[in-house]
Formats: C-alpha cells, sequence, structure tokens
C-alpha cells in the first residue's frame, strides 16, 4: 500500500468524505484516468503520477448541476488543479466546507498528443518510469525518451507545482520544473509583423470543428448555457466560417481572462491539437501585469475582471 | 482609398455619452456621419463579443464610449468595463488585428464637443486603416 492510499483511507474516514475525486491507472498506458471512490476500502486503487493530467476539478462544477444535495467531496489536487478549486470556491460556485482539497506534489503530466507524435502508428502496451526517462514499449519496439520532452506545454514552465491551498498535503513538495521561461513563446510569437500573427491564428482555429472538447473539459467553463449554444440571439454561426471560429476561440479566451489557471485541459482535448494556449497565455500575463493578479492563489481576492482599482491604467483610452 | 468612407459602430452610454452625442447634436456641432449609434445603459454593459460581431458584420472600426471614471451612473460600470476592454485590445493586438479599429472612450453629458472630436479622430484613423479584412464573415470560408 502505497503513501498515498494509505492516507486518503484515513482522510476518507476522519472528514467522513461521501465521494473522492482521484486518479486511478487507465485502461490504456500513460493515460491515468479520473476515478470516484465512495468507501474508503476503495482507495486501494488510487495513483498518482506523471500520467494523471485531467484536471479533477472539472468534476465539482459538473456535479453542481445534478446534484442539490451537499455532500462532503474530497479532490486530489496537482498545483494547477488546486488553482482551479480555489478560483471556482471564489466565484461561489459551492462551499469551501463542502470540499476537501488534497494536494500532491506534481512533477509535470505527460501531453498524449506529443507522444503520439513521436511513435507515429506504433502502438504502446507498457511503460515505466525510471528517473527522468520514461521507457515504453511494444509490440517488438522498446524507446527510451526523457521526460521533459513529452510533458505539457503548461508544465514546462509551471511556477506552482504544489497545491497553494489545501487541507491535507501528502509527500514531500516538488520543485517547478521551470526549465523554459513562462513568457517566451509569447516574446517571440510578437517579433513577427500583425499579418503573420493573423495567419498563424487563422491557421490555427481554422482547424476547429467546433466540438467544444476545450470548453467542456475546462473547469472554469461552467455556465449554463454558453454563448456558442444560445439561438436567441444566436450570437456566432454555429458552422464551420472561419470568422465564427475565431470569435469563438477569441471570447473562450476573453471568458477565461484573469480565472485560467494554465493547466492545459483544454490543449489536451482538441482532438485537432490546436494551440489554444498562446492567446490565453498572453491574456494571463496581460492580467498578471496590468492587474497584479494570479488566478487560484487564495479565497479572499476577487478576480482580475470582476473588480477594479480607481486608479488602473488607462493609456489606451481617447 | 481616398474616397473610402468607413462605416464605425458606436456603442453610447445612456447616461453620458449618449446625452454628450444629443447636446452635439442640439449644439449643430459637425461632425463626420460615418457611425452608427446602439444606446447602451452603461458601458459596462458592452460584452467584447458585441464588438466583435460588429467586426464580424463588416464593420471597420468600433467605438465604445461612457462616463467619465467616477461619474458612472452606476458607480462602477466603467470602471469594470476598463478592465475588460484592456484586456480585448491587448488580445486583439497580440492576434495581429489593427489596434486602432477598436477604441474607447470617455464623454461626459457636457462634452458636445468632445464628442464630435472623438468621432472625429476615430473615423479618420479608421479611414486611414482602410476597409477592415480581418475577421469579417465571408461566404465559404
Amino acid at each position: 500500500m502505497s503513501e498515498l492510499t494509505e492516507k486518503i483511507k484515513k482522510i476518507f474516514t476522519d472528514e467522513k468524505l461521501d465521494i473522492l475525486i482521484g486518479y486511478e491507472k487507465g485502461s490504456l498506458p500513460l493515460r491515468g484516468t479520473p476515478c470516484f471512490i465512495e468507501s474508503a476500502e476503495d482507495a486501494d486503487k488510487l495513483i498518482f503520477d506523471s500520467t494523471c493530467h485531467n484536471n479533477l476539478a472539472k468534476y465539482l462544477t459538473d456535479q453542481k448541476k445534478t446534484e442539490v444535495d451537499a455532500r462532503k467531496i474530497g479532490i486530489v489536487v496537482k498545483g494547477c488543479d488546486a488553482r482551479a478549486v480555489v478560483q471556482l470556491v471564489v466565484e461561489k460556485q459551492f462551499e469551501r466546507e463542502n470540499i476537501v482539497i488534497i494536494g500532491v506534489p506534481c512533477k509535470g503530466v505527460i501531453d498524449p498528443s506529443k507522444l503520439r507524435a513521436k511513435l507515429r502508428d506504433k502502438e504502446i502496451s507498457d511503460f515505466r518510469f525510471d528517473g527522468n526517462k520514461i521507457i515504453v514499449s511494444g509490440e517488438n519496439f522498446q524507446e527510451t525518451f526523457d521526460k521533459n520532452e513529452l510533458l505539457s506545454d503548461g508544465c514546462l514552465s509551471c511556477k506552482y507545482p504544489n497545491a497553494p491551498q489545501y487541507d491535507y498535503f501528502i509527500g514531500d513538495p516538488a520543485e517547478p520544473i521551470a526549465s523554459k521561461d513562462e513568457y517566451a513563446d509569447i516574446d517571440e510569437f510578437e517579433k513577427k509583423p500583425p499579418d503573420e500573427r493573423w495567419e498563424y491564428f487563422e491557421k490555427e482555429y481554422g482547424k476547429c470543428i467546433r466540438c467544444y472538447a476545450c470548453r467542456n473539459a475546462c473547469p472554469m467553463c461552467y455556465c449554463e448555457q454558453c454563448f456558442v449554444d444560445c439561438s436567441m440571439p444566436q450570437w456566432i454561426g454555429k458552422g464551420g466560417n472561419l470568422s465564427d471560429k475565431m470569435i469563438f476561440h477569441i471570447v473562450r479566451a476573453m471568458h477565461l481572462a484573469g480565472r485560467c489557471v494554465d493547466c492545459g485541459a483544454c490543449a489536451a482535448a482538441c482532438p485537432l491539437n490546436i494551440d489554444v494556449r498562446l492567446l490565453g497565455k498572453r491574456i494571463e500575463r496581460e492580467v498578471a501585469e496590468r492587474f497584479d493578479f494570479t488566478a487560484g492563489m487564495d479565497f479572499e481576492t476577487p478576480p482580475a475582471l470582476a473588480t477594479f482599482r480607481e486608479d488602473d491604467k488607462q493609456e489606451f483610452i481617447m | 482609398m481616398s474616397d473610402f468612407e468607413p462605416k464605425i459602430m458606436t456603442f453610447l452610454c445612456n447616461w453620458c455619452s449618449y446625452a454628450g452625442a444629443d447636446l452635439a447634436g442640439v449644439s449643430r456641432i459637425q461632425y463626420p456621419p460615418n457611425t452608427r449609434v446602439i444606446r447602451v445603459p452603461c458601458s459596462g454593459r458592452v460584452d467584447p463579443l458585441f464588438i466583435l460581431k460588429c467586426l464580424q458584420d463588416g464593420y471597420d472600426g468600433v467605438l465604445v464610449s461612457g462616463c467619465h471614471p467616477g461619474d458612472c451612473h452606476y458607480i462602477s460600470g466603467n470602471y469594470v468595463a476598463r478592465r475588460k476592454f484592456a484586456v480585448l485590445k491587448k488580445a486583439l493586438e497580440f492576434m495581429g488585428m489593427e489596434p486602432d479599429r477598436v477604441q474607447f472612450s470617455w464623454v461626459s453629458a457636457g462634452e458636445g464637443e468632445k464628442f464630435s472630436q472623438v468621432i472625429s479622430k476615430v473615423t479618420e484613423t479608421v479611414k486611414a486603416l482602410g476597409p477592415a479584412k480581418k475577421l469579417v464573415k465571408r461566404i465559404g470560408r
């Protein structure tokens, strides 16, 4: 029995949890799967490692819509997931007392699409971690990858691998990976001329098939009715028109301004590998620099775009 | 493009800027006829989606105008709007949109003269930019 399952069993009983959301071994290799534990004995199947890329905070808002009860919910969180939970509490999506936040140290999660790109058609059946290496194997092949090559883009510059707010923390806090500067990609991108930048976004967002997987995977997207689903009035067309796709992605990014925790759930969910992170990251930077705000760090600070200061900069107003 | 006359959508808040436009009218102050006005209760009512929608529908520029900071009829609507617009403007600029197509101003009910200056200036800048191409909805794309 690992430290994780042992401690969670104790927490489950001590806190009288009704349900606990965590990860179990997935049916596919290198894919941890969310699981729901309803009794302490069940906790044996829990795992946590670099294969657990889902943001579990999503399930907290999903539940709210269907359940009217006040169940006590435990949730196993990485740094980014914890920030999403905190942000949801700040936005009054559920009561703080009903949630038990269990932090775990995160050493970065694997982006399945990066692995897919490296393996092409080969299918893996087994894997193991060896320090900073991942050894994957399948029929007639074995390959070793550097873990950093396979980590999600957000993880490479992650500053908060441990939950900033928690009730319990299991394990020793992890060091930030920070193998590259958080805004390096943005600085690089901003050097390009405007038309080239616009072309890039047209190319990326043009791939969109409007499946809304990015929205559905996002823990912060919990509106009862999304603007893209409205028909009275119908704000934007539902088809494959480029302009509609662009507006969907810009407005989605705007709705997440000052709320996004950069967990990468949207990027991981996208079946077409659209670069949904770039614009969000630029907005995150603007919010951080202009309003000195980082989402999901504490329970008191209101979200940047839901508040104001009288002396906010207004150099852009004519 | 010297004969290009831009179409500019203007969102005016009911309490200040709309009254400012009214004052410009009753004072017979001249300004370019390129704007179409939508009256909104407050500049805080303007959703970034409205602005994008205008650009999609073929407007060459969008102006949002509200009460001066501190003068909002709803106390803080324009302060919240200011944060929202700051982020939107930066996001559009980052994407490669001409930042001057989307403009914001504060015009009070007593500033008929300023209203006419703002409209002239926006019209001039957008005219210089030429017709909007980015984000415009075209059939078959």
